[in-house]
């Protein structure tokens, strides 16, 4: 009777074991992208240690940012020699919720306007730092050896594409934007049935690349590290609200020097060329 | 949450643990006796693998299925020229999602249950003139029962919450393969509230009537056993 007894409350407790799972589970997900991009915090290599005292710049940026970051930090630290960029990758709105529950970032770089304007309203942010650094464009992909071909993304026929990845439109802010740009063309409804939602670009890209997914839509600096995808058009950009990049530093730095020193080299010629080459656009 | 909320991801999910339970019951159990009464050559070999998705994280689980099911992969591509059946972002795929996943909890359970019976029990019916069959039915398998039970409870527990696997290979497509687990994550995201709880709350539901019954089932079934002896 006694081993009936446990019995069933084992059997309970196992049932009840996948709600928490499932819930955890995004929570894992998300949480899983801000260690997983940080680079360790190793000095460039042969570098002999600095006598003047270091600084170590905690930079939190958007995970869309990570290779144009990852070069930038090699040639940063070789001008910057008293200065350690360590970087903490994550979507941006969990970024600036790590920033307001008081995380440690001296750096915050946005890939949407509005989570930095939250900050700012918050006083999280110094405001006079707040610059606009990068802008990103809206490209249709296809898989390398897909015979789709279409040149424009009001061309695309609803009936010659089967599965069509997107973000999802509540959740993922490309999603979003590719939702303003078929809406505008008139061809959101059309092609609802054939969407395949996203938890992220990173995703779209797994699913236009495996040629799983007839056709996608991510943002072009992903689209210039990905392999096996073809770019057949980009949105235009009166098609869908401006994709910024703002970057700003944060209130509770002790590293505002260092801070502004990356901000300028950001916004230098060798920034701008680094971000140019990982597919961003500069700010008109 | 008027329009939004269909039941589908309800119906959806209770068919794909349903059928995913199904066979994974059936093939863990066989599974379970083969290896357990046979000894071969790369024997852990084999036990390894068919263990190894309940170690690997379900996202390297669906990445690995996405690879070898996909369009262009090994066994997709041959699916899809000779049957013209795709797998990836269909409720298939969340089925196989399921099975892949919950599979080694079934084995394992039915693993567990059969070595712990005493073999002389089978061997002495077997000296009576009992077939294999006969005795795996009537010695075996009610002796196995609760822990077979078990291993059913868990599998379908594992079906129903599967997500990561689930959303690889499936995918989100409203309507056709959101699965609870895949329409709370969505909702939690997009910040729906009220959405997400309506789902969490339908999920508990399931979770304690599906543990009541199986308790009922369970306690009729041993009753039975009883007064037949």
């Amino acid at each position: 009777m006694l081993k009936r007894f446990v019995y069933s409350w084992a059997a309970l407790l196992v049932l009840l074991v996948p709600l928490g799972c499932s819930s955890n589970h995004g929570e894992n997900q998300l949480s899983a992208q801000q260690p997983a991009g940080q680079p360790s915090s190793a000095r460039p290599d042969g570098a002999a240690p600095q006598p003047a005292e270091k600084a170590e710049l905690i930079i939190s940026a958007a995970a869309s940012l990570t290779d144009a970051m990852n070069e930038l930090k090699r040639s940063f630290e070789s001008e910057h020699p008293t200065i350690t960029l360590i970087y903490n990758f994550g979507s941006s709105g969990k970024l600036a919720q790590q920033i307001e529950q008081g995380a440690p970032a001296d750096l915050f770089l946005s890939a949407s306007k509005k989570d930095m304007d939250e900050l700012q309203e918050k006083n999280q942010i110094i405001a006079d730092s707040r610059i606009d650094f990068a802008k990103n464009a809206l490209v249709l992909i296809t898989s390398s050896s897909s015979p789709l071909n279409v040149s424009s993304f009001a061309e695309i026929d609803p009936a010659r594409v089967q599965h069509f990845a997107i973000g999802e439109p509540e959740s993922v802010p490309a999603g979003r934007y590719t939702k303003e740009v078929f809406e505008n063309l008139k061809l959101w409804d059309k092609l609802k049935s054939k969407f395949v939602l996203s938890s992220d670009v990173r995703q779209v890209l797994t699913y236009v690349e495996s040629g799983n997914a007839d056709a996608g839509v991510v943002y072009s600096s992903d689209a210039i590290i990905a392999k096996n995808v073809r770019v057949l058009a980009t949105a235009k950009p009166e098609w869908h609200k401006p994709i910024v990049y703002p970057a700003a530093i944060v209130a509770t730095t002790a590293h505002a020097e260092a801070a502004r020193d990356f901000l300028a080299y950001l916004t230098s010629e060798k920034g701008k060329e680094v971000l140019k080459k990982y597919g961003f656009q500069q700010v008109s | 949450m008027s329009d939004s909320t269909s039941l589908t991801p309800l119906f959806l999910s209770l068919q794909v643990a349903g059928i995913s339970t199904f066979v994974v019951f059936i093939t863990g159990l066989l599974a379970a006796r083969i290896l357990s009464r046979n000894t071969f050559f790369g024997k852990s070999f084999v036990e390894s693998v068919l263990l190894l998705p309940l170690v690997l994280p379900p996202t390297v689980v669906g990445f690995g299925l996405l690879i070898l099911l996909g369009k262009n992969g090994w066994i997709g591509k041959w699916l899809l020229e000779w049957f013209d059946i795709q797998i990836v972002f269909s409720l298939t795929g969340a089925v196989i999602a399921s099975i892949v996943v919950s599979f080694p909890l079934m084995y394992q359970s039915a693993m567990a249950a059969f070595a712990s019976i005493d073999r002389k029990l089978e061997n002495a019916a077997r000296t009576m003139g009992a077939s294999g069959w006969r005795v795996f039915w009537t010695i075996s398998f009610p002796l196995a029962w609760s822990g077979l039970l078990a291993g059913l409870v868990l599998s379908f527990a594992r079906a129903l919450g599967e997500f990561g696997a689930t959303l690889m290979l499936a995918g989100y497509i409203p309507g056709k393969t959101d699965t609870l687990p895949v329409a709370i994550y969505f909702a939690v995201e997009a910040g729906q509230t009220e959405k997400a709880s309506f789902w969490v709350i339908i999920i508990i539901a399931l979770g304690l009537s599906i543990t009541i019954w199986l308790q009922w089932w369970s306690r009729r079934n041993l009753n039975r056993y009883k007064s037949e002896k």
